[in-house]
């Protein structure tokens, strides 16, 4: 699947493309097939989205995954500060990324 | 230290207002992020995995507890409590909003502290030996000049719109601990024959892609054209630098393509032109600079004697603390390697101890590292037991300074953009196979240095041992170098073979550590002894 994601133009705040805005959680992420420029076009003219660009991710019973490492730490955190991810109470959130 | 005078203070207030001019527009809609890009890059906010990254600069490593403090509080208020040490002796934050930047910069300019030119390519953070002004072995203390510098390359459009980046070092001493000859200018101070004090020239040094080491173009120039000679540096550089190609801009391709010989003499003949212009420092403006690095009121008839019976200080003083030139002082290093802690970071409590530290013991000085650490500069040894104990308390009293433990390790790919595999994960598994402090001792000295990409900032290229992380197919990979420094003797390091998996470098690493240990000689370091048996033995020993 193609996803999109992107920065928060304000705050720098990774997100993703739920399909009606932008989430901070890979895992609402939709696929938007051939339709990421135009997605993209419109949502940085609206200020919504900063440095946005499509992924190739699959989906299966553990949710949304990014194919590229650099993505799925986007997605969580820093692996080396689990305090600072999205899931901090999460000990095993990091052998997502791996 | 260098205080700000009105027209410092005056400058720097006015680009915090045009920054907070250009983010309102950006944020507004009447900027578009790729007109936008090269004005926050101008004032050091990148925008990296997580969030936008500010890097603050720290001109040749110099700060105060005051401004050490308002780092902390930065640190508090807008990012998530702590902050990191760079390569470059600078400090960036990981978690800014762009919103918030321009505050930022605003509380940055109350403790004179900016982050301009620490991006973009432009003359960035001038470096220097982080004990200037306090080494025993220095010729004087050349933060002047750095300062010097540093004004004469801040703000001006000649300096500030460059084919590539720019990176100048100057120190004042025969050891180098400031990698000299991988920037792309470089200062070494020295006296010549006649008792007159002068430069030493390098140029062409860089990590990155395409790593060279910088040669030396001038033997002897006198410090007071030292402004000319940078213009004709940079002169010869605009005219050729190959601005159609991103890649070969550095002025290190320039000076490599040209050859050392002709490099230098276009440089002279340029001098020639710059020399009679009259644009050099007067005399009266470097004693106005110089005026302020009056070294502290040292006591006087302080002992050089203190107690070691217990071993774990003595451990400390005999590895973190150097000769100062003051009898009775020493050079006192923090260590911010933690075994399985982070290279560089830094908590906000642990700045304003730092800051605390350094007001009770350094007469108020702090320096910043390009190794990722920090140093008090100035402390009385009757001081030492004190000083190590509260270190220790807070976690900063490791004994490791240049061990097997003393990773530099940049970001990676936990934070970076531009990284293709993580740095400091490894770091910290090296760093935990070599826990053991008698284990370190034994080894001794090994500079081992981590870069997640081939931009080198983590500097690979001058590691002892080298790791460079490289992405395969979509996995992390990491290629093993052996053999390079940063020190006097400046060597590239070179790729061994093969790459591994994190812990495939891990276990490589350690059979070549143990294969150093197997052959080396009496007093021989890690390096000496790789540069006296060459590569094929330790690379058997790695690929076993």
């Amino acid at each position: 699947m193609k996803i999109l994601t992107g920065n928060d133009l304000k705050t720098g705040a990774v997100t993703w493309w739920d399909g009606v805005q932008w989430s901070l959680h890979v895992e609402d992420a939709v696929d938007v097939g051939n339709h990421a420029d135009t997605i993209l076009a419109r949502e940085t003219a609206a200020l919504r989205v900063n440095g946005g660009y499509a992924i190739d991710a699959v989906k299966d019973a553990e949710g949304v995954r990014p194919d590229h490492i650099k993505d799925r730490i986007r997605a969580l955190g820093p692996t080396v500060r689990p305090d600072l991810t999205l899931k901090p109470a999460d000990p095993d959130a990091g052998s997502w990324v791996i | 230290m260098y205080k700000y005078d009105q027209y410092d203070q005056a400058m720097v207030d006015a680009r915090v207002e045009e920054f907070r001019d250009q983010t309102r527009r950006r944020i507004e809609g009447h900027l578009t992020d790729d007109q936008f890009k090269p004005l926050r890059l101008k004032n050091g906010l990148y925008l990296q995995l997580h969030a936008y990254m500010l890097r603050v600069s720290i001109p040749y490593g110099t700060f105060d507890s005051r401004q050490m403090r308002k780092l902390a509080h930065i640190a508090r208020t807008y990012d998530r409590g702590y902050g990191h040490f760079t390569t470059r002796q600078n400090i960036q934050y990981n978690w800014i909003k762009l919103q918030d930047a321009p505050d930022i910069l605003g509380e940055l300019a109350t403790v004179e502290m900016h982050a301009i030119q620490t991006s973009g390519e432009s003359v960035r953070n001038v470096s220097a030996d982080q004990y200037a002004g306090a080494a025993a072995d220095e010729i004087m203390d050349p933060r002047p000049w750095a300062e010097a510098i540093r004004q004469i390359t801040n703000f001006m459009p000649e300096f500030s719109y460059l084919p590539r980046k720019f990176k100048i070092a100057v120190i004042a001493s025969p050891v180098d601990r400031a990698a000299l000859r991988w920037h792309d200018f470089a200062l070494r101070i020295v006296r010549n024959d006649a008792g007159e004090i002068g430069f030493e020239v390098y140029a062409g040094g860089g990590m990155g892609r395409t790593p060279f080491i910088a040669h030396k173009i001038r033997d002897f120039l006198p410090t007071g054209q030292v402004f000319s000679y940078l213009q004709a540096v940079l002169r010869v550089w605009n005219r050729h630098a190959r601005r159609d190609n991103i890649h070969k801009q550095r002025m290190k391709i320039l000076v490599h393509e040209l050859g050392q010989e002709e490099f230098a003499r276009q440089v002279e003949e340029a001098f020639e032109h710059f020399l009679p212009l009259g644009q050099d420092i007067p005399p009266a403006e470097y004693d106005r600079i110089a005026a302020y690095f009056t070294p502290p009121p040292f006591l006087d008839g302080l002992s050089e004697e203190i107690d070691l019976s217990d071993p774990a200080f003595a451990a400390w003083v005999r590895r973190q603390t150097v000769a100062h030139k003051a009898p009775g002082y020493a050079i006192a290093n923090i260590s911010l390697k933690p075994v399985g802690g982070i290279p560089g970071d830094i908590s906000a409590d642990q700045m304003d101890l730092v800051a605390d530290l350094a007001d009770r013991f350094s007469f108020g000085e702090i320096r910043a590292t390009h190794a990722q650490n920090l140093v008090l500069p100035h402390v009385a040894r009757q001081d030492l037991h004190t000083l190590w104990q509260e270190l220790r308390a807070a976690g900063l009293a490791d004994a490791n300074l240049d061990l097997v433990t003393d990773i530099i390790a940049c970001p990676g790919l936990d934070y970076c953009t531009l990284a293709n595999a993580r740095s400091i994960p490894v770091a910290q598994r090296i760093a935990e196979r070599f826990a053991d402090l008698e284990r370190q001792e034994d080894i001794g000295e090994l500079k081992i240095k981590i870069s997640g990409c081939i931009n080198a900032c983590g500097h690979h290229h001058a590691g002892n041992i080298g790791i460079l992380g490289v992405d395969r197919k979509g996995t992390e990979n990491y290629q093993l170098l052996l053999g390079g420094s940063g020190d006097e003797e400046t060597s590239q390091a070179k790729i061994t073979g093969p790459g591994f998996d994190e812990e495939g470098v891990v276990d490589a690493l350690e059979r070549a550590v143990e294969h150093y240990r197997a052959v080396r000689e009496p007093g021989e370091r890690f390096i000496d002894t790789y540069r006296r048996l060459g590569m094929d033995g330790f690379k058997e020993a790695i690929y076993v």
